[in-house]
C-alpha cells in the first residue's frame, strides 16, 4: 500500500513552523502538548462519523448526542464513586475511571444501535431525509437529556493521579493531556489494526470502496453497517467521555458544541477517510491551542481559515475516499 | 386579481384555504382582536417567520438543499439594521445604508459559498454552512465593539415607525409583499426548473440547465428573503442579538417549520410558522397544567414540563419527515 505522506507532514510542519512565532521553547512544548491531546480527543469523536459516512453513505447530524451521552455517562457512575475518586492512588482512581468509561461506551454504542434501527435505516440513500431525520433525532435526544439527567451543567472531579502537571525542563505539561494523547494513539493504532489486518477490516474497506460487490460477494453487508455504526458511536462515547473530564462539567448543549468542530475535522480529512480524520484533528488541535495563545481573538476561526486552505489544494479533503 | 396575486398557486384545498384566511384574517386585525402587548409580539413575530421560512423553502422544498447558514443571512439583516442605527443615530438615512449594505453583504456571502460549495454534493453543502454560521455567530460575539457582542444592541428606529400600531402594520405589509414575490418565484419557470433539479438533476443538466447557476440563484434569493426577515424582525424588536437572531435554536425552529408545515409548498410556510410561534407561546401553559395533572406518576411530568415542548414537536417533526414529507399542507391536499 503507498501512503500519501505529503497530508502528514503538515503535521510536524505546523508545529515547526509555529515554534518561532511562539518564542519559547517552554511554551512551544506546552501549546504542542495541548493541541495534540485536543486532536486526539477530537479524533475520538470524529472518526466514527466518518467511517460511517465512508461505509453507508450517512452523514450522521446527530452523532453529537453519543458524545453529550457518552460524557453523561461517565458523569453518572463518577459522581457515585467519589470515595474512589478521592484516594490518591492509580489503582482506585482506574477503578473508577474504567467502569465509567465503559458505561459512556456502552450507553453511547446501544443508543447507536436504536438510531441506526429506527431512525435511520428507512432513509438509506436518500441524503436530504437523512440529514432532516438526523436532525430530528437530535432534537429529540437532546430533550431527553434534560429530561433524564436534568438540565443543569454537573461538575466533574477529574480524578487525583490525572490532575496536576509534569515539569519537564521549564515545560509544564498537564498530566490528563499526556494521557488523552496515550489514550487516542491506542484506540487509533487499535482501529488501524482491525481496519488493515483483520478480515472484519477489510470487509469494511471492500465496503466503502464498492458496496454491491461486497454484497454479491454474499456477505451481509446490513450487518456490517450495524456494527461499524455501534462501534463508532462507542467510540464517540469514549471521546465525549474524555472531553467532559478534561472540561471537568457536562452540558446538555456540549456535543452539538464539539460537532462543528468535529465536521470541520471530517472535511478536512476527506470525508469517509479514518488516516484523513487523524490528520486533521491533529492539525485542527495544534492550530487551535497556536492561534489560542497568539491571537485569541482569531482562534475560533482558525479552524475554518484551515478549512478553507485545504479545499483550496485539495478541494475534497486531505485524503479523498473512492466515491465522488 | 387574487388569482394574479398568489400567482396561480391557490391552496387547491377547501380546508387549507380556510385556514389561510383565518391566519391572514387574524394577523391583519392583530391588534383589535387580540389586544395586549404579548399577543401583537406573538403576531409579528409570525409575520417575520413567515418570511423567513418561506425563503427556506425556496431551498429546502424547491431546489432541494440543506442550508444551516439560513440564520445568519437573518442576522446580517438584523445587525446591518442594528449596526447602522446605534452608529449612526435613528434617521432614515442609516437604515437605508443599513438594510442595503446588509443586503448587499448577504448577496456576497450567498454568491462565495454556493460557487465554493453547490458544484459537489447536498452533504456537503450542508456541512459547510454550518460551519461559516457557526464562524459567523462566533464573530458576532468577538467583536463586541461593533456588535455588542453576547449583550447585543438595542436601538432607536425613525419617528414615524416609533408607533407600536403603525410599526406593526409596515412589518406585516412587507413580509406579506415578500412572501407574495416568494410565491411568485417558484411559481415562474425559474421555479419549475429548481423542482426539476430536486426530482432528478442528472436529468435536468442533461436537458441543458446548469445545476450550479440555478441552485446559486436560489441560494441568493433564499438569502436575500431572510435578510429582509432580519430587517422587520429588528425594526420590530428594537433590537438586534445572538439569541434574536443567529443562535442555532432558530435554525432548528426553521427546520421545524418547513417540515411541520410541509416543504415544497409555500403555504407550508405559513402554517408551520403560525403554529410553531404559536406552540412556542402558548402549548407552554398548556403542557403546565398536563404536567400537574400527571404529578405523581413517574417520568410523565418531566416528559410534560413546559420546558419539554420541543421534544413533542421533535417527535412529529420525525414523523413529518417519514410519513407525511409535504407536511400538513401535503396531507390536506389529498
Amino acid at each position: 500500500m503507498k501512503i500519501d505522506w505529503i497530508p502528514l507532514a503538515l503535521v510536524p510542519l505546523l508545529a515547526l513552523a509555529a515554534l518561532p512565532l511562539v518564542g519559547s521553547l517552554p511554551t512551544w512544548v506546552t501549546l504542542t502538548v495541548a493541541g495534540l491531546a485536543m486532536g486526539m480527543m477530537i479524533f475520538l469523536m470524529a472518526s466514527g462519523l466518518t467511517l460511517v459516512f465512508g461505509l453507508m453513505d450517512v452523514l450522521n447530524f446527530a452523532h453529537g448526542i453519543f458524545i453529550s451521552v457518552g460524557a453523561y455517562g461517565a458523569a453518572t457512575v463518577l459522581t457515585r464513586m467519589t470515595k474512589e475518586m478521592q484516594a490518591e492512588s492509580l489503582a482506585s482512581d482506574l477503578s473508577a475511571m474504567v467502569p465509567a468509561v465503559l458505561a459512556a461506551m456502552a450507553l453511547a454504542g446501544v443508543l447507536g444501535w436504536f438510531f441506526e434501527r429506527v431512525l435511520i435505516r428507512p432513509v438509506y440513500g436518500d441524503h436530504l431525509k437523512q440529514i432532516l431525520i438526523t436532525m430530528g433525532g437530535l432534537i429529540v435526544f437532546e430533550q431527553l437529556i434534560h429530561v433524564v439527567w436534568g438540565a443543569d451543567i454537573i461538575p466533574l472531579p477529574r480524578p487525583g493521579t490525572i490532575t496536576g502537571s509534569f515539569i519537564v525542563g521549564e515545560a509544564a505539561i498537564e498530566r490528563y493531556r499526556v494521557a488523552a494523547v496515550v489514550v487516542g494513539v491506542l484506540v487509533f493504532a487499535a482501529m488501524w489494526a482491525v481496519l488493515n489486518r483483520t478480515r472484519i477490516g477489510l470487509l469494511v474497506r471492500a465496503g466503502v470502496e464498492n458496496p454491491e460487490m461486497v454484497e454479491s460477494l454474499g456477505y451481509r453487508i446490513r450487518r456490517l453497517f450495524v456494527g461499524v455504526f455501534v462501534a463508532g458511536s462507542a467510540l464517540a462515547g469514549l471521546g465525549g467521555a474524555m472531553w467532559a473530564m478534561y472540561q471537568e462539567q457536562v452540558t446538555p448543549a456540549m456535543g452539538m458544541q464539539v460537532l462543528v468542530v468535529i465536521f470541520i475535522v471530517v472535511i478536512i480529512g476527506g470525508l469517509g477517510s479514518v488516516g484523513g480524520c487523524f490528520v486533521g484533528a491533529m492539525l485542527v488541535g495544534l492550530m487551535a491551542n497556536y492561534t489560542g495563545y497568539l491571537a485569541p481573538k482569531l482562534a475560533l476561526g482558525s479552524n475554518i481559515l484551515l478549512m478553507v486552505l485545504v479545499l483550496l489544494w485539495r478541494p475534497r479533503g486531505l485524503y479523498p475516499v473512492g466515491r465522488a | 386579481m387574487l388569482i394574479r396575486l398568489l400567482s396561480g398557486d391557490l391552496p387547491r384545498s377547501r380546508v387549507l384555504a380556510v385556514i389561510l384566511i383565518l391566519i391572514f384574517l387574524g394577523l391583519a386585525l392583530a391588534p383589535f382582536v387580540f389586544p395586549g402587548t404579548r399577543s401583537l409580539n406573538v403576531a409579528a413575530k409570525v409575520a417575520v417567520f413567515i418570511l423567513l421560512v418561506a425563503s427556506y423553502d425556496l431551498l429546502l422544498g424547491y431546489t432541494g438543499i440543506v442550508s444551516f447558514a439560513h440564520t445568519m443571512f437573518f442576522g446580517i439583516g438584523g445587525y446591518g439594521v442594528g449596526i447602522a442605527m446605534a452608529k449612526m443615530g435613528s434617521g432614515w438615512f442609516a437604515l437605508t445604508t443599513g438594510v442595503l449594505t446588509s443586503f448587499l453583504l448577504s448577496l456576497l456571502i450567498a454568491l462565495a459559498i454556493g460557487l465554493l460549495s453547490l458544484r459537489v454534493r447536498a452533504i456537503f453543502f450542508a456541512m459547510i454552512t454550518l460551519a461559516v454560521a457557526a464562524f459567523f455567530q462566533i464573530l458576532a460575539s468577538q467583536l463586541s465593539a461593533f456588535t455588542g457582542g453576547e449583550d447585543g444592541l438595542s436601538f432607536r428606529v425613525p419617528e414615524a415607525l416609533r408607533d407600536r400600531l403603525t410599526s406593526y402594520y409596515v412589518v406585516l405589509t412587507v413580509a406579506a409583499a415578500l412572501f407574495l414575490a416568494l410565491l411568485r418565484v417558484v411559481n415562474s419557470p425559474f421555479g419549475r426548473v429548481l423542482l426539476s433539479i430536486r426530482e432528478n438533476e442528472f436529468r435536468s443538466e442533461a436537458i441543458g440547465y446548469r445545476l450550479v447557476t440555478y441552485r446559486t440563484i436560489a441560494n441568493c434569493l433564499a438569502a436575500l428573503g431572510a435578510t429582509a426577515a432580519g430587517v422587520l424582525y429588528a425594526l420590530w424588536l428594537r433590537y438586534t442579538g445572538p439569541d434574536t437572531t443567529l443562535s442555532f435554536n432558530i435554525m432548528i425552529d426553521i427546520l421545524l417549520m418547513v417540515v411541520i408545515g410541509g416543504m415544497g409548498t409555500m403555504y407550508g410556510a405559513v402554517l408551520g410558522a403560525t403554529i410553531f410561534v404559536v406552540a412556542q407561546n402558548y402549548l407552554q401553559d398548556l403542557m403546565k397544567l398536563a404536567s400537574g395533572a400527571a404529578s405523581g406518576i413517574p417520568l410523565l411530568p418531566q416528559v410534560l414540563h413546559p420546558d419539554r415542548w420541543l421534544l413533542w414537536l421533535g417527535i412529529l417533526f420525525i414523523l413529518c419527515v417519514y410519513y407525511f414529507p409535504t407536511g400538513i399542507v401535503g396531507r390536506l391536499r389529498r
